[in-house]
């Protein structure tokens, strides 16, 4: 095994602001940042913030910027870095900074509680479901999601304009609309709720000009951006130039 | 007395993984008003690494399964020391709760005709596990998330608040269990991660739902918050562990690079056609079927194969055994010199299916060593060898309500709970265990929180004293003068070598007593251990506390473990290496030694635990009659087969 020394600098700091300070720390094969930043925390910095769970991928905890770039710790390899590089490990920019890499991600939890929740099939009781798997696989590719929040991080509708936040999902939570408009069972339009319009009118979707940040980033390869964003779009482009919803929408709210 | 901010709820629920989850969904259906408490951000739960499955006999793909043949799998699994009226609750329960999800939203694979697909596990008769790919955990802890959220946005829209009646603290952590003068549960003490806060929430039904104790061995599949944890909060509440000396190694954890090792390799690589080989090339696993296990098992790689496509006429192949099974003979293998370069043994899918079925059916198996280990399990074969992965072992609990015993108020559900899996659980009864007591334990909190006329008063003696040990870290004294105090990283670092080495996989009594030697000698360093800092997210700091929890769990482990002198599922003597039946029906209760709950005893020899032996409530004889007599006899004495 080989070890060797090598040069970080993190972000350490709290809400009242901070700034990137430097370490040499050992790096042995086969290691991740996240083991890194374990090591400093252990010989180092005792208090350094940080947030993990797995280590292996697969709850989204350690998301952070490497370099700049919005990553899961524990799945950025130290052998992607050459060794003499200085790594550089920052919060997510989007998010406000709790303490050094911890962020807070509130605004993750509040767009959730906005996106109305699936809707059960009123005829159907527990085990009487069935779903032929080509229909499901779609809605299954996004609860591949494990909510890293690193899409959310990334793009720029947020990341840049805080402004936007009231008005913007942001990719996860748009995947989960589009998530539940594909759900095969879903009987939300049974219950009067068009989750393409309210895509468009309540989650923000008209903000996302598909330059396919988030699904750059997703660390579990989900193409939020082809198989979900812009099929929404299209649905609920569909829905507003269709004469047909019109006219019914129209008698609808005139029935009311 | 401390001014510490009080907030009063009905229930709370301490964890918020699948147990967890589940029981604040029943306690709010309920009509309680439910309180999650949980140490990491809501929907990160260890559940989440859960990756074969959820056994329920639905029967879809085999429909000669029923609730029966899930009870046997199961007590045949834990060597008949299962509380066996929890594997019943369990078997029967299952379907009703995977249904459940799908009113919830979730999505599971399906069969060629719509309904939830199942796949085969070890030490099930037929398919069982409903499944999403390898990411079951996720869809589960997903699912049940999304349903909190929709009774609060239901609260939303009747009350005008999502926290009217379903509250989750996330980063929060309890220290301690409060209960009033008369010995009932009437609250929790906790401290909020981010700005280090101090609060108490009064409630006079608490859920205890905090998974594992995994943290406390170096190899291990389990995450950071595996740290007892809630075990500790019931020992010092003055409730009993049971069968703590059972830990179950999961046969195949990664072994190399070193920074993953442990991490879980899941048992669906081997129930969708996965095989062991040692560095001969062989199929070591047919050399370890175990007499009991010998008429259920291939005798031939030819049997094993067709198995596969033809169940009905053919044996399952051994590597399918139950996993206490497989992770001795692998530790064995290892053993005899037969290992793989890194110490593990060789798991091969990739002369067994095609490139495209194994994504398809494992893909974050096929992503994990990709990305962490460079290796493509398309085209090689991956190493593998144990990792601690679960504890059988847990809080002491009525079968039925999950009340804990002898602690009014008190409940448990999940990994936390002890009972469920005898000796040993089978892949995908955690899943199922979670959702059938979660809900049970959710239900029965409310219930009782309903039932009182007067709600318990908090014993403020017990906040302060609370208060002050958690803040103890900050003014640690130093061993001697000048020196500075004990670094709770180090400090963690060697118990977890010790429990690695001393009581791990196979124990032998004198590494058991050195064991509860060294621990002994942790515990007077924990007291010293310090911070640096502040309380705001002090890492250091939530580990200095956390220590405590894993000192108290490992001494229940090494003591239970040095008094069982047999070998039986997750425990295996090398001094004692046969299964005794005189042992079957005997318990081993931890309690804590000091009952007011302090924890001054330091005395190796005395410790802070005391073991206490009972005996098992004979088996009720209409499940008794589900098993054949030429079985029963294998596991059962004489005078319990003529009761």
């Amino acid at each position: 095994m080989t070890s060797y020394e090598a040069g970080f600098r993190v972000w350490r700091g709290d809400t009242s602001g901070g700034g990137l300070e430097d370490f040499k720390v050992e790096v042995n094969d086969g290691e991740v940042v996240l083991d890194i930043i374990h090591r400093l925390q252990a010989t180092q910095a005792p208090d350094l913030a940080v947030r993990w769970n797995c280590k292996a991928g697969k709850c989204g905890s350690c998301s952070a910027e490497v370099n700049g770039r919005p990553r899961l710790m524990c799945m950025t390899r130290m052998s992607t870095f050459t060794r003499d590089e200085v790594i550089t490990v920052t919060p997510l920019r989007a998010f406000p900074v709790v303490r050094d890499l911890v962020t807070d991600v509130g605004f993750n939890y509040t767009k959730a509680r906005e996106v109305p929740a699936f809707v059960p099939p009123a005829e159907l009781g527990p085990g009487e479901y069935r779903m032929m798997q080509e229909d499901v696989d779609r809605s299954q590719e996004f609860r591949k999601c494990i909510e890293c929040f690193l899409c959310q991080d990334t793009c720029h509708v947020v990341r840049d304009h805080e402004e936007n936040k009231g008005a913007f999902a942001g990719p996860r939570f748009l995947m989960r609309v589009a998530e539940l408009d594909m759900h095969p069972l879903d009987s939300a339009e049974a219950e009067g709720l068009d989750r393409k319009t309210t895509a468009q009118d309540e989650h923000g979707l008209g903000y996302c000009n598909i330059t396919k940040c988030c699904t750059e980033v997703c660390p579990e390869g989900i193409r939020i951006t082809d198989n979900a964003l812009i099929p929404l779009k299209e649905r609920a482009a569909d829905r507003k130039y269709d004469p047909l919803v019109w006219l019914g929408n129209t008698i609808r709210r005139r029935s009311r | 007395m401390s001014q510490v901010e009080r907030l009063q709820w009905d229930v709370v629920v301490v964890g918020a993984g699948g147990a967890g989850l589940r029981a604040a969904i029943e306690a709010r259906e309920q009509g309680a008003r439910t309180a999650v408490i949980c140490k990491s951000l809501f929907g990160k739960a260890h559940t989440v690494m859960a990756e074969g499955g959820i056994a329920a006999a639905m029967g879809n793909v085999n429909d000669h399964d029923d609730w029966r043949v899930h009870f046997r799998d199961t007590m045949r699994g834990g060597k008949f020391l299962n509380q066996w009226r929890m594997a019943e609750l369990h078997a029967r329960e299952a379907p009703d709760r995977v249904w459940e999800l799908e009113t919830w939203g979730a999505l599971f694979d399906r069969t060629a005709d719509g309904r939830i697909s199942q796949r085969n596990f070890g030490g099930h008769e037929y398919p069982r596990l409903a499944h999403v790919g390898d990411r079951t955990g996720l869809e589960l802890i997903r699912t049940l998330q999304q349903k909190i959220v929709e009774l609060q946005q239901e609260d939303h829209r009747e009350l005008g608040d999502y926290e009217a009646r379903l509250k989750v603290f996330q980063e929060c952590t309890v220290t301690r269990i409060v209960k009033d003068a008369d010995g009932k549960v009437c609250g929790v003490f906790c401290y909020e991660r981010e700005s280090g806060r101090f609060f108490v929430i009064e409630a006079p039904s608490v859920v205890i739902a905090t998974g594992g104790i995994g943290k406390s061995f170096k190899v291990t599949s389990n995450s950071w918050e595996y740290t007892g944890d809630g075990h500790a909060l019931a020992l010092l509440a003055g409730a009993p562990l049971l069968n703590m000396e059972f830990v179950q190694f999961h046969p195949t954890g990664m072994v190399w690079p070193p920074s993953v090792k442990g991490i879980l390799v899941t048992e669906s690589v081997r129930g969708d056609g996965g095989v062991l080989r040692n560095s001969e090339g062989k199929r070591f696993m047919f050399d370890y079927i175990p007499d009991v296990f010998k008429e259920k098992y291939a005798e031939s790689e030819a049997e094993g194969d067709r198995w596969y496509d033809d169940p009905d006429h053919n044996r399952r192949p051994p590597e399918l055994l139950p996993r206490d099974e497989v992770a001795r003979a692998i530790n064995s293998e290892v053993k005899a010199g037969r290992g793989s370069p890194h110490g593990g043994v060789f798991l091969d899918v990739s002369t067994r299916m095609p490139p495209d079925v194994v994504r398809r059916r494992l893909p974050s198996m096929y992503h994990q060593f990709k990305e962490l280990a460079d290796v493509d399990i398309t085209a090689e074969a991956m190493e593998v060898g144990p990792t601690c992965h679960y504890v059988m072992g847990g809080i002491a609990v009525d079968s039925d309500s999950a009340a804990a015993r002898g602690v009014p108020g008190l409940y448990a559900a999940g990994e936390v709970a002890g009972g469920m899996h005898g000796s040993n659980r089978l892949g995908g009864n955690s899943l199922s265990d979670l959702l059938v007591f979660g809900r049970r334990a959710g239900l029965h909190a409310a219930r009782y929180a309903a039932g009182l006329d007067v709600r318990p008063v908090v014993d403020e003696g017990q906040v302060d004293a609370a208060a002050a040990e958690a803040l103890r870290p900050f003014s640690a004294e130093a061993p001697e003068e000048g020196a500075p105090p004990e670094n709770p990283y180090t400090l963690h670092q060697e118990l977890q070598q010790t429990m690695n080495d001393l009581v791990g996989i196979i124990r032998r009594e004198p590494e058991m007593a050195e064991a509860l030697q060294k621990l002994a000698e942790l515990r007077v360093r924990a007291r010293r251990a310090g911070v640096e800092g502040h309380r705001q997210f002090n890492p250091g700091w939530h580990l200095s506390l956390d220590l405590r929890n894993m000192l108290l769990v490992s001494e229940c482990i090494a003591r239970a473990a040095l008094e069982r002198t047999e070998s039986r599922g997750g425990h295996t003597r090398e001094d004692w290496p046969g299964m005794d039946r005189r042992w079957r029906r005997a318990n081993l209760l931890c309690r804590l030694a000091d009952p007011t709950g302090g924890l001054a005893a330091t005395d190796p020899v005395r410790g802070q635990i005391r073991l206490e032996r009972e005996e098992t409530e004979p088996i009720r004889p209409d499940l008794l009659a589900l098993f054949d007599k030429e079985e029963l006899v294998k596991y059962l004495s004489e005078e319990e087969l003529h009761e």
